[in-house]
């Protein structure tokens, strides 16, 4: 009996999974099989893996997606480390959290406004006599958009791994003779490694189909596979080739889930050899 | 060989309004194995994290080898802890936990492999070098600890309640392989506890603290025959504490009676603690001993039987006894006149080895 109303309580996580999670991936793929006149065919993967247009996008897509998740770390990790010592912390983390509230639209029109030839910053370097600079519509622009809409997804997990470090750990290192900085490196990293890799797969995954931000921000000129699949299911209606884009994005997904997972035998193994 | 090589004096520590530690002066020599003991919020750990220099003090100087090392940094420190959680690196085995010292140093990796061979040979932990943190019982990662710790040869070796989370048996184990590795290696150890019987056992000295002061410092006998105050009486060991009055040198009246004491260097008239230790006491059929009690309740501990009696005044008398008492007799109790330990209200530490010398010395 109780067993019977324990499994109740996933009914509704069981709908939301087989209707908004499930069944939209087998959708995908079944789509990902027809060709643009409903036909079934293979040619859209054929076509994806030879056309030098669809691998350069790809590479570009990861190339992007690299580029933005290593500056978001490269800011994120100083700030989760920083904020773990300072006095009011879940202030500060409550600040960087804000910004996740605001609809990512209003945030690319605002930044808009900023970037643009008679924005912000063009009228601040105006008053040093600069002409006004081509910002919008930049490759600098783009990952500067896309690395700030990301940071606080960086920043969390790394802040609760930071947090959940055990402070004796730090103490028993200087105690052995470690500096701070051969500390930081020896047992704050690896141990906070856990913390980034979680950072890696919010930010790496969503920045590999970004395509509101190429197109607001980066002007069209950065196409990316999410670029792609957008214009094939509303621009030229090719849903089985935008399917099959889809296909490749989620199996990517889980290469990175895969290579950003938790190891521990590979770990071990590596270890020893050192 | 008695060589002093850490000395804290006047040392004070406060954070904020709260004060931690007042006018704590220390003297550790070479060699020896030496005890903080006291009751969580004494202080004994605040005083081990300031010699390994996790923390300042506010005032006063921490001395090493005679050097004042108040501003060196912690892993500048020629001393190593072992710490309370035992603090291992999770992410490495146990070579690489013992090893991370020595890499620090740059040490040679063939001398590092002998070391840690070496230091986990001494811990008991032979072949277990490449054995995860995770897959170590509790006591074998306190061995980890301690190799980790003295595999860089420290002078002074700091253990901040090592064996706390370890099971009464694994306890006692680990008590006398401390003791035999202290006086193998020759280490200082400056081991902190709350446990008096385990600070009984092992140490040279002890530190007795409470409330941010040393109350009193000596070998394990002294403190435990000569305790200065009701504080330290009552901490180490179990013990009768009763009020009374020093009549003269060598008298002393308690209980309503008068007594032969070996106390002296006292006020006529002096109010005063007397201590009666639980085993001193004998049971004996009334009228043949000094106090007449009935026994109330007794527990069985094993070694000897812990009685609890009461006499006329109502003042509780616990008794240790190698045989059984009966529950509601009555009974009386007798002990010798070296047997009962008197204490002056307040006597500093000072005030009281002064004392003891001058009537000790005129026997």
């Amino acid at each position: 009996m109780k067993k019977s109303t324990n499994a109740a309580y996933y009914i509704p996580y069981g709908f939301w999974l087989i209707f908004f999670v499930i069944a939209p991936v087998v959708l995908i793929i079944y789509q990902s099989f027809f060709d643009i006149n409903g036909h079934f065919t293979l040619s859209n993967y054929q076509t994806y893996f030879s056309s030098g247009t669809y691998i350069l996008m790809t590479v570009n897509s990861v190339w992007y997606a690299f580029v933005i998740t290593f500056f978001t770390l490269l800011v994120s990790y100083p700030t989760a480390y920083f904020l773990h010592y300072t006095k009011h912390k879940q202030l500060w983390l409550l600040l960087i959290i804000l910004p996740t509230w605001i609809n990512l639209l209003l945030k690319a029109y605002a930044f808009i406004g900023i970037f643009s030839q008679d924005g912000g910053i063009n009228s601040f370097l105006g008053l040093f006599g600069i002409p006004a600079q081509q910002i919008l519509f930049t490759d600098f622009s783009f990952i500067f958009v896309a690395a700030y809409i990301e940071i606080p997804f960086m920043i969390l997990p790394i802040f609760n791994s930071v947090e959940e470090l055990n402070e004796g750990l730090v103490n028993a290192s200087r105690d052995l003779g470690a500096s701070s900085w051969q500390t930081f490196r020896q047992v704050i990293v690896p141990m906070t490694m856990s913390g980034v890799k979680a950072g890696v797969q919010a930010v790496f995954i969503p920045s590999l189909s970004l395509f509101m931000i190429t197109r607001l921000i980066g002007g069209n000129r950065v196409i990316t596979l999410g670029t792609a699949i957008e214009e094939h299911f509303l621009t030229t209606m090719n849903w089985g080739m935008g399917s099959t884009i889809g296909v490749v994005l989620i199996v990517a997904m889980f290469i990175i889930m895969f290579l950003t997972g938790e190891r521990n035998h590979h770990r071990k193994e590596a270890r020893h050899e050192n | 060989m008695s060589e002093v090589i850490v000395e804290l004096k006047h040392v004070n520590k406060m954070y904020g309004q709260t004060v931690v530690l007042k006018d704590i002066n220390i003297e550790i020599e070479q060699g020896k194995f030496y005890t903080l003991l006291g009751p969580s919020g004494s202080g004994k750990t605040t005083i081990l994290r300031a010699i390994a220099g996790f923390l300042d003090v506010t005032e006063g100087d921490v001395l090493f080898e005679g050097k004042r090392i108040n501003d060196v940094p912690a892993n500048e420190r020629k001393v190593n802890t072992v710490f309370q959680d035992y603090a291992l690196f999770p992410h490495m085995n146990v070579f690489d936990n013992v090893a991370y010292g020595l890499r620090i140093r740059k040490v040679k990796k063939d001398d590092i492999k002998n070391r840690v061979e070496a230091a986990l040979k001494m811990v008991r932990l032979t072949g277990y070098d490449s054995r995860e943190i995770s897959e170590l019982s509790g006591g074998q990662q306190q061995r980890v600890a301690i190799a980790r710790a003295i595999v860089l040869e420290p002078q002074v070796l700091l253990l901040d309640e090592p064996l706390s989370a370890l099971d009464a048996k694994l306890r006692k184990d680990m008590q006398y392989e401390l003791r035999e590795l202290q006086q193998r290696l020759g280490i200082t150890f400056l081991f902190v506890t709350h446990d008096q019987e385990e600070a009984l056992a092992l140490s040279d000295e002890i530190f007795v603290m409470n409330d941010g002061k040393v109350q009193q410092s000596g070998t394990p006998v002294d403190i435990y025959d000569e305790p200065i105050n009701h504080f330290v009486a009552d901490f180490i060991g179990e013990s009768n504490i009763i009020a009374g009055h020093m009549i003269g040198d060598y008298r002393v009246e308690f209980n309503g009676k008068e007594f032969d004491s070996v106390d002296a260097g006292m006020k006529p008239n002096e109010p005063v603690e007397v201590v009666l230790r639980p085993e001193d006491l004998d049971i004996t059929p009334v009228g043949e001993g000094k106090v007449t009690v009935e026994v109330d309740t007794q527990l069985f501990r094993g070694d000897y039987y812990e009685i609890v009696a009461y006499d006329r005044l109502g003042n509780e008398w616990l008794v240790h006894s190698t045989n059984p008492a009966k529950d509601g007799e009555t009974v009386d109790l007798t002990f010798d006149a070296e047997d009962i330990h008197v204490m002056r209200l307040n006597e500093s530490e000072e005030d009281f080895d002064a004392r003891l010398e001058s009537y000790e010395g005129d026997e």
